[in-house]
């Protein structure tokens, strides 16, 4: 058995992109003393078999190195050839995956190499760099921060220190028991913090008493079995849990606060509309159902996965997006995912790497890595990504936040899944591994500077490959109905599918028989192994033949795990021994309720008053340059937003396609006009002030997004993703209930239902600082408000750049002195002020004549108006179009009460109020274009022009022209921050 | 897996107006394999793209034809469609090409030389490149973009030359393409030199004017490919690799300026696949 390597390197005269990007990625880190830095990069395969040099350099030549562009090196490992440097004086650096870390390249070469009848037992995959023009430190330096990433992989300068790649050593079988019915209080905390249980004390004396009450002691996997179910990740226990909420209006008692909020108002919605209601199945299923045409559902999930980005940006946003996709996948008996949506935050990516707190990556690599996730894994599911939005701020340092979500299409006559008994649980797809053991628990808790190594095993690589080979499957095997139920495999693994698959039947499994990556694993490794990639289906025994037949032809590998049956049980063997036997109800109904204050505290109200002198053209540039305005067509490019062939309206739209949208549109079956509308709202600056107003000015922009490029909005339906820092803490739980509460009184207004919705609390960082001190950052508290909107017709969907000089601007509804937490208040590092509030009756009505204009075939151009207000809309509208613009302030409809010219000019350009849209229409249809609004506000405040200018006049008495700036200038200001 | 016309996701109605518009009222429309392999991600547009041209596109497995490779034989159009076969692990559409060259070159050689015709649309291009099907030696690759990194645009293309039959009468298309490695690279400048005297290198990059004589920069030639070639053609002119996405422009509301275009019913890409579909009306 030998260990062979090749190295695969750019060949003369090619260029060496990736030694390239990470001379760049130094440089832009603000690594010092790396002037001198020479890199040169190969990509390398370890083969382990029983095969010769002739048959290695077979391989090389005609699988592993493109002969026009590359030039290989093979030897076996220890070969003196395989260490001579290219260039004098470079250290020899390899990247090698973790044992246990997913290697996709290694899994399709080891699966190609079996077509040429080789005798190769295994395959890895390797990266190996020469540096040169560093010291030994700024090396390390180097590989910490830009070559490799510890969570993941590991490093070795010099020569490969082994010569063999180890396989798993078999595990031999004991059952351990948990003594539990004897610990005492403290004990028993230990025994949840040490076993990663995560459990509060209050949980761990019901498992206690149960246990007693049954005479006996849990088995490790019962306990397991528990903590995953019971987990905040899982089961959502604190805000569907029992809340004393106190605010200034007083005091309220939730017995299940979600339910009397959120679920609350779409409860209201569904009745209100009878027969017309469009809702199939809300807060139920993975994903929520709407109704989209006569043969189609919709399903929409957006979920998070900040903790695992946090720690390897690439993985987590990689398994984020490959875990949402399963999510329409196993709702009903299985949704064909048609689109994603992807929105990220980010602390700002020029933070000062010295700034930075012990074990967190820099912001740059993690926006790097998160975008380069989601974008391999995205791309080759072949699901355009057609909606996004990224936001910075400083207190997501150390804890980002990526939001993936999914929308799929579900035939009407597939919505209901009940597993029978008798059926086989068979598990589908990918093989179970050591990897992401506690991910469900893991997810729950705040990070801190310790956690990659504490908590390495929750990350994980998606290999997307083998999820499309799933799906394919999954989807003609739904069609031939061979399946009774689906759930995806998430977070908890077999012990959260299956437990909550067989909720109301019980189940008998084998855990034994599970597909393995490697020996090793035990009973309840195995159980709760997040590994990814699975679903776990209920397959009829009458079926089962023809299922794995159909996986079999794709090469896709399906197990019978166990058997549903009906005894209430779930009974876990390993070789024909027991290893578990909880009952069901103990399981789903057992938890204690988790009991909480909250409270909400105003903040005292501080004025904002604009500085006297404001040199608005300035400002407009500063907002425009703002990282959270500026254009995202770094990120935008890297994704394929148009395969599935159904692209209406693109990310960027305009004359040069590089406008921003407000929203993103697919006509999911391709032989029908219908169209969908994704879009998103959300403003973390809000929030500081008030979170009721950030939530409800959150929906309004969602839906205005949707409004704007011609959705109905009588047909939007919406998603709650509620990211908060810790709330044990009152304050922080209060400001969440809070924005719980705003959102059920916006929906309810505006007759938009919440359909699904996850939260992620604890999202805080804790790190001790130079002096000793123990710091924590908790990120501001954010949701993300996702929508998802129809149409009846592509063709009546607009975009947001102007279109031809001469036509009528207009602006429908009205400016309120409202700057605080405003990008204009950002730029000019004011605080205070008052926070955009929402009159969502007002709002329900003028979406509702925006949509008759639109589809009157009225509106040439729609834009919504958000951050930087008026004045950046119609920056953004005049460059996407390639058209200037003149503007006259003293038009635009208004309450802004007695505040002085000044003032109001400020307010007329930057605020940020609600439910407001600028419009393009042609002069000669301006008078009907007016009558769809009646009397609510809708007023001319200026022309569409040919001179590529964009010009301003104020309010005050001279009536001066407060910005004449180039649309061209303006536009670079935009593009150029994230122009990476 | 036969594509089912109504109450399916993708509802392909047979459409016979285009053949009206030739005249032709009956006639036989030709069977497309479309290759599906793991990884393949645009096979449905693909297949719907060609079913809107006239064409009976069929989705097979890689599985099932390396099973019954004769099964080839009752088509008349092979198509490799665009996605990540095998995820591109190694290279892009490396492992796909392997075993095409391997186990099915003699059945696609047969196809093609019984005047038939074969297609390769980004990642199926990377295949037939790659796969030794396009020219005999591997002379030429695709390789990552300038950029280093994917990229979703659209370009504009030149066709070059009249001796590809997807392309006949087409002037310049408006396309997008959406690859990170579709920059095409020759052994040396007399592969060059021989491929553009023999009229093979049938599609190139162009500016808005359709101009493609000087090697352009980027965007316009997207990934720094040589002699700003998008697309090639074998020596018979029927066998056609293309790094942008026809199949991505047969609706007027793909187009990404459309909002500001005039109504019109004409896109592009099904230009294209109507071509290939009328080869075998005449």
């Amino acid at each position: 058995m030998t260990l062979w390597e090749v190295d695969i390197y750019p060949a003369a005269g090619q260029p060496d992109i990736v030694a390239a990007g990470i001379c760049t990625e130094a440089a832009d880190l603000g690594l010092d003393g790396v002037s001198q830095l020479r890199v040169a990069a190969g990509r390398s395969f370890l083969i382990q078999g029983t095969i010769t040099r002739e048959q290695v350099e077979q391989l090389a030549t005609e699988l592993l190195a493109d002969s026009i562009v590359e030039s290989f090196v093979l030897a076996p490992v220890g070969d003196k050839r395989l260490t001579q440097s290219p260039h004098q004086g470079a250290q020899l650096v390899h990247v090698i995956p973790k044992p246990g870390v997913m290697d996709p390249v290694a899994t399709s070469t080891a699966m190609a190499i079996k077509d040429f009848q080789l005798d190769v037992e295994t395959v890895q995959t390797m990266r190996k760099y020469w540096i040169g023009g560093v010291d030994a430190e700024r090396l390390q330096q180097l590989c910490q921060r830009v070559l490799a990433n510890d969570a993941v992989e590991r490093v070795v300068v010099g020569p490969l220190d082994f010569d063999q790649l180890k396989l798993g050593i078999p595990y031999q079988f004991k059952l351990l028991h948990v003594p539990l019915r004897k610990l005492d209080d403290a004990r028993l905390e230990t025994l949840s913090r040490e076993g990663q249980l995560n459990l509060s004390l209050v949980e761990m004396h019901t498992v206690q008493a149960h246990f007693q009450q049954l005479g006996r002691d849990p088995t490790d996997v019962e306990l397991e079995t528990i903590a995953q179910t019971w987990s905040e990740h899982c089961s959502h226990k604190t805000l569907s849990g029992r809340i004393a909420y106190r605010d200034d209006r007083g005091e309220r008692r939730f017995e299940n606060m979600l339910k009397e909020t959120i679920f609350a108002a779409t409860r209201e919605i569904r009745s209100r509309l009878g027969d017309e209601d469009w809702c199939v199945s809300v807060f139920e299923d993975n994903a929520g159902v709407i109704r989209f045409d006569e043969w189609h559902h919709v399903v929409f999930k957006v979920e998070t996965h900040n903790h695992p980005s946090a720690l390897e940006p690439y993985g987590g946003a990689n398994t984020g997006i490959g875990g949402v996709i399963r999510d329409p996948l196993g709702t009903g008996l299985g949704a064909r995912p048609v689109c994603n949506t992807d929105v990220f935050c980010f602390a700002p990516p020029d933070t000062p790497p010295g700034e930075l707190p012990p074990g967190v990556l820099h912001p740059r690599r993690v926006m790097q890595g998160v975008v380069a996730g989601v974008r391999d894994y995205g791309n080759r599911m072949g699901i355009p990504t057609i909606n996004g939005a990224v936001y910075f701020d400083q207190r997501y340092l150390g804890n980002p936040l990526v939001y993936c979500g999914n929308v799929g299409l579900l035939p009407c006559d597939k919505v209901l899944k009940q597993p029978q008994p008798d059926d086989w649980i068979v598990t589908v797809g990918g093989r179970t591994g050591r990897d992401g053991i506690h991910g469900a628990t893991f997810s729950s808790v705040e990070l801190h500077s310790k956690s990659d190594s504490v908590s390495g095993g929750a990350v994980q690589i998606g290999n997307a490959i083998t999820e499309k080979m799933l799906m394919d499957v999954i989807l003609t095997a739904r069609d031939r109905g061979l399946y009774n139920a689906i759930t995806d495999c998430g977070a908890g693994g077999f012990s959260s599918a299956v437990g909550e698959m067989g909720e109301h039947v019980g189940a008998e499994v084998w855990i034994d028989r599970a597909p393995l990556k490697y020996d090793g694993l035990s009973y309840t490794e195995i159980w709760i192994s997040e590994a990814q990639e699975r679903m776990v289906l209920s397959v009829p025994p009458a079926h089962w033949e023809e299922f794995d037949e159909l996986c079999r032809s794709e090469g896709v590998e399906a197990t019978i795990l166990g058997r549903f049956e009906s005894t209430g049980r779930l009974r876990l063997m390993y070789q024909d021994r027991q290893v578990a036997d909880l009952g069901m109800d103990f399981l789903h109904d057992g938890r204690p309720p988790v009991v909480r204050d909250a409270v909400y505290e105003p903040p005292p109200v501080r004025p904002l008053t604009p500085p006297s002198q404001v040199d608005h053209a300035a400002t407009l540039t500063g907002i425009l340059r703002s990282l959270n305005v500026a254009s995202k067509h770094w990120v935008i490019r890297q994704y394929d937003h148009e395969v599935q062939g159904g692209s209406v309206i693109k990310p960027l739209v305009g004359v040069q396609a590089d406008g921003p949208s407000d929203a993103g549109v697919v006509r999911p079956v391709l032989s029908s006009r219908r169209a969908l509308v994704v879009s998103c709202g959300m403003n973390p600056y809000y929030g500081d002030l008030d979170t009721y107003h950030m939530a409800a000015s959150a929906i309004d922009e969602a839906v205005r997004n949707c409004v704007a490029v011609g959705a109905d909005p009588a047909r939007i339906a919406i998603l709650d993703n509620f990211c908060w820092g810790n709330t044990e803490r009152p304050g922080t739980l209060g400001s969440l209930v809070r924005a719980a509460i705003a959102c059920h009184d916006v929906a309810l207004e505006l007759g938009t239902p919440f359909i699904s919705g996850k939260d992620s609390l604890n999202n805080e960082f804790a790190y001790h600082d130079a002096a000793g001190q123990r710091c924590v950052i908790a990120i501001p508290p954010t949701l993300l408000i996702s929508a998802l909107g129809q149409v009846d017709d592509a063709a009546q969907c607009v975009t947001m750049d102007f279109k031809r000089p001469g036509n009528v601007i207009y602006q429908v509804g009205t400016t309120l002195p409202e700057l605080g937490g405003s990008h204009f208040a950002l730029v000019h590092q004011l605080t205070g002020g008052q926070v955009p509030q929402l009159d969502a009756r007002r709002a329900k009505a003028i979406f509702a004549a925006m949509h008759r204009a639109t589809q009157d075939g009225l509106v040439r151009a729609c834009h919504d108006l958000s951050e930087g207000g008026l004045a950046v809309a119609v920056a953004e509208m005049a460059f996407a179009g390639g058209c200037g613009a003149r503007i006259d302030l003293g038009a635009v409809p208004c309450e802004l009460g007695t505040i002085g010219p000044a003032e109001r000019n400020v307010c007329l350009l930057f605020a940020e109020s609600n439910t407001r849209f600028l419009c393009e229409v042609s002069a000669d249809r301006a008078k009907h274009f007016e009558r769809w609004f009646g009397d609510f506000p809708c007023r001319a405040i200026g022309e569409v022009t040919g001179d590529s200018t964009l010009a301003v006049d104020g309010v005050d008495s001279q009536r001066s022209q407060l910005i004449r700036a180039s649309i061209e200038d303006l536009k670079s200001a935009w593009q150029q921050p994230l122009d990476w | 897996m036969p594509i089912r016309p109504t109450r399916n996701e993708l509802a392909i109605r047979p459409t016979t107006k285009f053949f009206a518009t030739l005249g032709i009222t009956q006639m036989p429309a030709p069977k497309i394999l479309i290759l599906r392999a793991p990884g393949t991600n645009c096979d449905r547009e693909t297949a719907y793209a060609f079913s809107r041209a006239g064409g009976v596109a069929e989705l097979v497995h890689i599985n099932a034809l390396l099973e019954n490779s004769r099964q080839l034989a009752d088509y008349q159009i092979l198509c490799f469609p665009g996605g990540f076969s095998y995820g591109d692990d190694i290279s892009a559409g490396r492992i796909l090409a392997r075993q095409i060259r391997h186990h099915l070159a003699d059945v696609v050689s047969e196809f093609r030389d019984a005047d038939k015709l074969v297609l390769g649309i980004c990642n199926g291009f990377q295949v037939l490149i790659k796969s030794g099907m396009l020219l005999d030696d591997p002379a030429a690759t695709l390789t990552w973009n300038q950029l280093g990194r994917f990229e979703d645009r659209w370009v504009r293309v030149a066709v070059a030359g009249e001796k590809c039959v997807f392309l006949e009468g087409i002037e310049s298309m408006f396309l997008p393409i959406a690859h990170a490695e579709g920059k095409f690279v020759t052994r040396d400048g007399d592969v060059l030199g021989a491929l553009d005297q023999n009229g093979q290198l049938v599609l190139r990059y162009a500016d808005a004017e359709g101009r493609y004589a000087s090697t352009l920069d980027f965007p316009m030639n997207p990934n720094g490919s040589l002699a700003n070639v998008a697309g090639l053609c074998d020596e018979t002119g029927r066998v056609l690799g293309m790094m942008p996405h026809p199949e991505r422009h047969i609706d007027p509301t793909h187009h990404p300026q459309w909002t500001r275009l005039p109504p019109t019913d004409q896109a592009d890409g099904l230009r294209f696949f109507e071509n290939a579909v009328r080869y075998f009306a005449s």
